[in-house]
Order: structure tokens, then C-alpha cells, then sequence
């Protein structure tokens, strides 16, 4: 019953779900999904340049991100405004952007709901390979930035006093962020690749307790995800990429039960 | 790396100017191994900004700051734990290093902590947190321990023993303390040298030429300077965590 387009998507989803999990606690813990979204906006404007540029989309797509992040941390600094009207203000511009320039290049006709929400279905060798050696660095890198981040996540100075340098592992991450989005955008689309990045995270804090054991139950809830939310849509014939997240959105109503147990055996 | 006379900081004039502000200035002051400096001052007098002036912790600061030492151990006011973070005693007391389990567990049994090994950070109470804090300090084997007001919350007679602990510390560990004291009239017996703060340094010293100055005097009242008491401190028993008296 496999055809060939479905292992290819397992493959591809399997091998996201392993880096969106670890990158995820940390979007969590940090409060970054809103800065998660943004980035992900702002990737419709890199991929309409990739195609006006005829270049590789996930390449345009990490750049454009990045750009978006120094900016952020550039207005953040030089502006009185808050952080989420900032990340309002750059998300809902760069998609608005995005939208224009695809208009100006009217030549070439875009599948927006592709863009969207993404076509899992449809990947191909290539882009099994971006994501397993770029899903495979991005994680190399997290690992080495582990120790600096965690501390500088649980208290930023006492980091700093103690030498972990969080402003340089801060920057960092940030790019780690655009790369996950960038390598895949084409999998799960913009408005959809914040949800691999928090679900499979949020599902794994409500059962665990402490760090390590969260990064673990977020790797196996973003492959569970992967595998329910790609199995159904191909029984029940739904859109891959959304039945995917939807998985994902059950598994953490089951994971509100286990939390209402112990809450309960606690009072 | 330069290393003179056991000098772990030196600060020369340092001070922070932030949003139109002094926070505090030209403090100078020397940190050095085996010996402890115990700052004091009243609310906003900078105690401490020097603390972090000291750790590095100001991008821009006026006058001048030099670090000999790369082994810090900073134990801060107050640490607020995000809710979204599952973390246990033992994963904090990791934060920093890479500790061997013998090592957590000396430490946090020194600080009377180690029955909170598995606990949730979360959910200790406030003296609890502190000891845990100083237990992760303390396993660090620092050259330099920073502790800012390091027995607020804690009891009385858990007060006394961390005071005697941090004698402990500076006596096997030799390493440089830089306490603020929450308590402007108990400075302990084993402090080498006071600084007292009041947006810059008002007079230092030892403890007892502290007292007798006119300017501390002036600033605190004379009433109140008068108690300015050297912690002294006398136990002939030990007390278990829950304070109950166990004989020596």
C-alpha cells in the first residue's frame, strides 16, 4: 500500500519531527512562539525571491529569516515598542510584502495554499536530503550550544557570571530557528510549521519533569504526530501537512489527563 | 594571566551610569583569595550593581575592572523559575557544570539540602531555594563566590549556620567572598573588610573601624550604628533541618 510518495513523506516528516522536538522545548521554555511565527512569515518573501532568483528555497528562505531576526533584535533595542507588537508589526509586513512581490511577478503562477500549509506529499529526493543534513547540523549545533542555553534560559546573568556567554548562544539559536523553518517550509507551510515547532513540545511538558525527559517525550509526540496525522490523511484522504498537526492537537488533550491525575493526587 | 598578591578583582573607580543615573560610582575595591568582603548600605545604594560590576555583568561602565579568574560562582538575589521549565534540584545544580553525583550530593548536603535532590524547583520554599543555591555554588569549587544576600528567607537558626558555613567555604575552598549583607547591622565576625555603600562608597574597612566611623555613624543614625553588631557567634550544638537540636 506504500506508494512511493508516501515513504518519501515519512521520511521527510520523520526526520523533522526529530529536530523540531529539541528546538521546540526551547521555543517553549523561551517564550518564542510568537517569535516562531514571525520568522515563518516572513519566509513567503523568501521564497517568492528564491523563485524570482531561481535559487535554492531553502537557502533564500534562511536568509530572509535571518534578516528578519537581526532586525528584531535591532528594533528591540533602538525602539520603545514591546516585543510581541514588534513581532506583529515584522510578521504581518513581510507576509504583506511576500503577497506584493508575487503579484509584481505575475509570470509566475504560485500554489499559495501550497505555500500556506504546505505539501508533504509532494517532496522530493532532494529535499529528504536537505532535511535530514540540515535537520543533522542544526541539531549537532544545538547540542554543542546545549549547556550555555539551558543556563542562560533558566536565569540569564547568573549564565553570564559564570561565563556561558548567552547573548553569543541567544544569536545563535536564532539561526538555528530560521534554519528549521527554512529546510521545512515546503513540508508543513508558513502557517503551519510554528505548530510542529510548539505542539509536540507542549505535549511533552505536560508529562515530564525535567529537561532531558521533556526533549525526549517532544521527539516521540512530533513522531507520533508525523506518523498518525500521514497515515490518516492517506485512509481518510484529508490534506497531510494540517491532519498532521491535528495529531498533534489530540495527543496533547490525551497528555491534559495525565496532568489532571497528578494535580489531583497532589491536593 | 596576571595573578599579584592572591588579587582576584580589582575595581578602580567603577561605577554604572544607566538611564540618566548613577546606580553607583567610583567604588574601588580589591577581591582577593581567602578573603571576604562583606558589603552593606541601605535600599538603591548599590550593592548590588558592585556585585555585578564585579561579575561583568555591565556592558559600559565608567572607571576600571580587571578579572583574574574564570571560576565564578554567583549566587543572586532572587531567581524566578518559568513555570515552562520542568526542572528538578539536580538538573540546577548542573546548570553551569558538569558535576559528578557524590559531588551534587556533598554540596547539597553541606547546605542541609539533599533530601530536595528530585524535588521540583518550583516548589521549595524561599529558604529551601536558598540553600539549594549555595549548594550549587559551593560544588562549583569557585575561585570567586559572589553571594547577594545569601540568607534572606531563611530562619534564624539557619541564618547562623549559613553564616558559619560561608566561613566554612572561604577557610577550605580559599577562595575570594563577595557577600551583601541583607542585615546593615550584622556583619560577621569573619569578614575581612567592609564596604559600605551609599551610591558610592561611604567609608570602609575592618568591621569595627566601620562602625566607629562618623560617616557610617551619619548615615545610619547613631542609634542604629551603635548596633552594629560583629557577629560573633558561639554554638556548642547543631540544629537538623527542622531545626530540632542535635547534640555534638
Amino acid at each position: 500500500m506504500f506508494d512511493d510518495f508516501f515513504i518519501r513523506a515519512l521520511f521527510v516528516g520523520i526526520g523533522m519531527a526529530l529536530v523540531t522536538g529539541p528546538l521546540g522545548c526551547f521555543v517553549v521554555w523561551r517564550r518564542l512562539s510568537f517569535f516562531g511565527d514571525t520568522l515563518a512569515h516572513s519566509a513567503l518573501l523568501g521564497i517568492t525571491i528564491a523563485y524570482t532568483m531561481e535559487i535554492n528555497i531553502a537557502l533564500s528562505v534562511f536568509i530572509i529569516s535571518s534578516v528578519v531576526a537581526l532586525i528584531l533584535l535591532k528594533l528591540e533595542k533602538t525602539t520603545n515598542l514591546p516585543t510581541d507588537a514588534l513581532l506583529g508589526l515584522l510578521a504581518h509586513s513581510s507576509l504583506a510584502v511576500g503577497l506584493v512581490v508575487i503579484g509584481l511577478i505575475a509570470t509566475i503562477r504560485f500554489d499559495l495554499m501550497g505555500l500556506l500549509f504546505g505539501d508533504i506529499l509532494a517532496v522530493n529526493l532532494n529535499d529528504i536530503i536537505i532535511v535530514w543534513f540540515g535537520g543533522a547540523l542544526i541539531l549537532l549545533v544545538l547540542k554543542l550550544i546545549w549547556k550555555p542555553l539551558f543556563a542562560s534560559t533558566v536565569n540569564y546573568e547568573l549564565a553570564e557570571a559564570e561565563g556561558m556567554k548567552p547573548e553569543r548562544v541567544k544569536a545563535i539559536f536564532t539561526l538555528l530557528l530560521a534554519a528549521i523553518i527554512a529546510i521545512s517550509i515546503k513540508m508543513v507551510g508558513l502557517l503551519l510549521i510554528t505548530g510542529m515547532l510548539i505542539l509536540p513540545a507542549a505535549i511533552a511538558r505536560n508529562i515530564s519533569s525535567n529537561p532531558k525527559s521533556m526533549v525526549i517525550f517532544s521527539i516521540i509526540a512530533g513522531l507520533m504526530s508525523v506518523l498518525i496525522g500521514l497515515f490518516s490523511s492517506l485512509e481518510i484522504n484529508t490534506p497531510s501537512g494540517p491532519s498532521i498537526i491535528t495529531a498533534g492537537l489530540i495527543l496533547f488533550v490525551l497528555s491534559l489527563i495525565k496532568i489532571k491525575r497528578s494535580s489531583q493526587l497532589k491536593s | 594571566m596576571e595573578n599579584k598578591n592572591n588579587l582576584l578583582v580589582k575595581m578602580e573607580n567603577a561605577g554604572v551610569y544607566l538611564n540618566n543615573k548613577w546606580l553607583v560610582k567610583d567604588v574601588t575595591l580589591n577581591i582577593e583569595k581567602g578573603k571576604i568582603i562583606t558589603l552593606i548600605g541601605p535600599n538603591g545604594s548599590g550593592k548590588t550593581t558592585t556585585a555585578k560590576i564585579a561579575l561583568g555583568l555591565y556592558k559600559n561602565i565608567s572607571g576600571k575592572v580587571e578579572k583574574y579568574t574564570k571560576k565564578i560562582a554567583y549566587v543572586p538575589q532572587k531567581i524566578s523559575i518559568d513555570w515552562t521549565l520542568p526542572i528538578r534540584v539536580f538538573d540546577f545544580m548542573n546548570l553551569t557544570s558538569d558535576l559528578q553525583n557524590n559531588e551534587t550530593n556533598e554540596a547539597l548536603e553541606i547546605t542541609g539540602a539533599k533530601h530536595l535532590i528530585n524535588n521540583d524547583l518550583k516548589s521549595l520554599s524561599g529558604g529551601e531555594f536558598q540553600r539549594v543555591l549555595m549548594a550549587r555554588a559551593i560544588a562549583k569549587k569557585p575561585d570567586l563566590l559572589v553571594l547577594d544576600e545569601p540568607v534572606q528567607g531563611v530562619d534564624f537558626t539557619g541564618e547562623i549556620e549559613l553564616y558559619e558555613l560561608i566561613k566554612k567555604i572561604s577557610e577550605t575552598l580559599k577562595c575570594g567572598i563577595l557577600l551583601i549583607s541583607h542585615n546593615l547591622h550584622v556583619v560577621m565576625s569573619k569578614t575581612d573588610h567592609v564596604v559600605c555603600l551609599n551610591g558610592h562608597v561611604c567609608c570602609s574597612g575592618t568591621p569595627i573601624s566601620v562602625a566607629n566611623n562618623k560617616k557610617y555613624q551619619e548615615l545610619f543614625g547613631e542609634d542604629v550604628s551603635k548596633i552594629l553588631s560583629i557577629y560573633e557567634h558561639k554554638h556548642d550544638h547543631k540544629h537538623g533541618v527542622d531545626g530540632s537540636v542535635e547534640e555534638n
